[in-house]
């Protein structure tokens, strides 16, 4: 998956000195005996493009709406830029949002839609029109300034929603699945042009999201969210390369697991016993493990190479045959079944499998991998 | 031009049906009005004389009898009127909104498991019948009667107030009747407002009551104007309410027309009022549909 911002994901991400712009600290907001929220604590710095990413009903769209004021912690306390915004009503405070539905004034044109917020804090005329002109020219749809919300397209509205949001120049931008409504192709076209509004104009944003593709592409880091609770918050790479839960592994992209125990570890090294795969796997750890220990192995799929046959110096190596194949265009992904029944699945590049010989339903093969490629859950 | 489209499709003939209804019972009968209203009034049955008379042999000539309509500009007690109609029909329409909208505003905001019975209880008083809730009003409204009695025991007054046979009570009466055709359109308008309209727009600034009166209200307006000419076209024609509550001083279009009707006798008179009454309710219709058409391009 492509990231459009670079991190080396061998590092952990560092946050910057000084006051975060953000701070959330043990949040938590229950609906009935709900918890949507669950003593959440987080802190934002600024000019991140941080997302809230999970399925839904994880809460992190209720996360969203209390930093914006819609709701109200049940505890905990939420601070923008140093102040207590935690008792502060939405109309006071210093952040802005852009609705998933985009809840553009139907009886208002594109213009006085995004004046509205303007004319709210009483800017003078002058400098009003000045800034309704660029935020049109930001979002590029200078000729709709007059146009009427039901006579824009999808695609259209997604843009004035975002200009609207952006007027008052907020210290926060919060964006709930701001792309959840275009198809495909704008879509992807769209991120690129959120990241660089971003980019150019510094503001914090954060983004709530389903679709981890999305928040992939975009963010700075990225807090997984699952059953009200965070499971994991890293910028992009590490979050694939690195998960450090089972759910953060089998949510981001696809995963094989082994479930196992540790038999030593040496160094940063630790050898696991897997009995579902039936052979010992050498994963690179650095944490200190117990002997004994029940662990997890992940490997990604496209970590595995084939091996013509087995080789001594490739430490992690399975046999088994390939049950199904799907041709995904660039790649294909090959499942294979173990001798044991289990199943384990793996993606070549087409380049790579025409190149050699094609790999065919049935046929025997031998996967391996290094001790890099894959990693130790513990949760 | 192919034979397909020179045909009458189902969806032509399900427009010629409301069309067809239309015609039979309300332009029809209305071209009996207005033909009323052009003939002369005799002393026979029925009281007037044909427009189309036959004089001898065959030849027929049509007589058109304009004094009614004359008489109805001359003599100012029908202006007097129409001003009265106008009057207390522009006064209630404007008290049912008032009291209406809170109302409509209230069931909408209220929580799902409530809308229903408090809609009912806004469409509760239909089930009795109008003349009996009008009837039960001079009881309330009378000088010994329940209104008085609770004010006089409260000791808020020393004397009975006259309020039956005034103004006060046709406009008591016509409010409470009228009310639930405020309060339902109102609701239907405003239990369709997309909340998160509200959110965005406190997110940009906007206290409560700033964001009532730049977002629900603009877009509660269709609903406004449907409720205010549900009131405002049948009270201008109103006669039950103002002859039972309103005292001899009660001025209005429909109790002129019935007096003309029924005690005088005069059909043609009666009839060239309720002509002048429909061109006065035209106007007041076709601004309805303007803005019917307004909100219904909003909505798409």
């Amino acid at each position: 998956m492509a990231s459009l911002r670079q991190f080396k994901p061998e590092e952990s991400w560092q946050a910057p000195e000084g006051e975060p712009i953000v701070r959330i600290e043990n949040v938590t907001k229950r609906f009935g005996t709900f918890y949507a929220v669950d003593d959440i604590s987080l802190q934002i710095h600024q000019g991140e493009f941080f997302s809230l990413l999970g399925a839904s009903g994880c809460g992190k769209t209720t996360l969203l709406r209390m930093l914006a004021g819609f709701e109200t912690p049940t505890s905990g306390r939420l601070f923008i830029d140093g102040q207590d915004v935690t008792d502060v009503p939405p109309y006071a405070r210093p952040v802005n949002m852009m609705f998933q539905s985009y809840a553009l004034f139907p009886h208002m044109n594109v213009a006085d839609n995004i004046a509205f917020g303007l004319k709210q804090e009483r800017m003078p005329k002058a400098e009003r029109r000045e800034r309704v002109a660029e935020m049109l020219s930001l979002v590029q749809i200078e000729a709709l300034a007059s146009r009427k919300p039901h006579q824009l397209s999808g695609g259209q509205r997604q843009r004035v929603a975002l200009a609207r949001a952006l007027a008052r120049h907020p210290k926060i931008l919060l964006l709930d699945e701001p792309l959840g409504a275009l198809d495909k192709k704008l879509r992807e076209q769209t991120q690129f042009e959120l990241v660089n509004i971003q980019e150019r104009l510094g503001i914090t944003f954060i983004v709530v999201t389903h679709d981890q593709e999305e928040a992939m592409t975009m963010s700075s880091r990225i807090a997984l969210m699952h059953e009200g609770r965070i499971e994991q918050v890293d910028p992009p790479r590490r979050l694939y390369e690195f998960p450090s839960t089972r759910y953060a592994a089998s949510f981001i992209g696809s995963v094989n697991l082994f479930d196992g125990y540790v038999l030593q570890q040496d160094d940063d090294q630790v050898l696991v016993q897997c009995d579902d795969a039936e052979t010992r796997l050498l994963v690179r750890h650095s944490q200190p493990l117990v002997p004994g220990m029940a662990v997890t192995v992940a490997l990604r799929p496209e970590k595995m190479r084939v091996l013509g046959q087995l080789d001594a110096d490739t430490p992690n190596q399975l046999r088994g045959r390939i049950k199904e194949i799907a041709y995904l265009g660039d790649v294909s992904i090959y499942h294979v079944e173990l001798p044991g029944g289990k199943r384990v699945q793996f993606t070549q590049s087409n380049v790579q499998a025409l190149a050699e010989q094609p790999l065919t339903w049935d046929e025997e093969v031998v996967l391996g991998w290094s001790a890099n490629s894959c990693g130790v859950l513990t949760e | 031009m192919s034979l397909k489209s020179t045909l009458p499709t189902a969806r032509h003939l399900i427009i010629a049906v409301p069309w067809f209804w239309l015609a039979l019972f309300f332009l029809l009968p209305f071209l009996f009005v207005l033909k009323i209203s052009l003939s002369e009034p005799v002393l026979a049955q029925p009281p007037y004389f044909d427009l189309i008379r036959e004089i001898e042999d065959g030849f027929v000539t049509i007589v058109l009898n304009f004094s009614n309509y004359q008489l109805l500009l001359e003599d100012s007690l029908y202006f007097k009127a129409l001003l009265g109609s106008l009057k207390i029909a522009g006064i209630s329409t404007l008290c049912c909104l008032l009291i209406g909208y809170p109302m409509a505003y209230a069931i909408a905001r209220s929580p799902a498991h409530w809308r229903l019975p408090l809609l009912m209880l806004i469409i509760l008083p239909f089930w009795t019948s109008f003349l009996i809730r009008i009837y039960a009003w001079i009881g309330i409204l009378k000088g010994n009667g329940l209104l008085n009695g609770v004010l006089l025991w409260l000791g808020i007054i020393d004397s009975p107030l006259e309020i039956l046979h005034t103004p006060v009570a046709v406009y008591i009466g016509v409010v409470y009747n009228y009310l639930p055709f405020v309060v339902l359109p109102l609701y239907a308008t405003l239990i369709r407002l997309d909340t998160t309209l509200l959110e965005a727009a406190a997110d940009l600034g906007c206290r409560p009551w700033k964001q009532f009166m730049l977002i629900t209200l603009p877009l509660s307006l269709p609903g406004v104007f449907a409720g205010a000419m549900l009131v405002f076209i049948p009270v201008m024609g109103e006669f039950v309410i103002p002859d039972l509550l309103g005292g001899p001083d009660t001025l209005m279009l429909g109790k002129l027309m019935w007096t003309e009707f029924f005690s005088n006798k005069d059909w043609p008179l009666a009839s060239s009022l309720a002509a002048l009454l429909l061109v006065a309710l035209i106007v007041p219709f076709v601004l309805l549909r303007h803005f019917e058409r307004r909100a219904e391009e909003a909505a798409t």
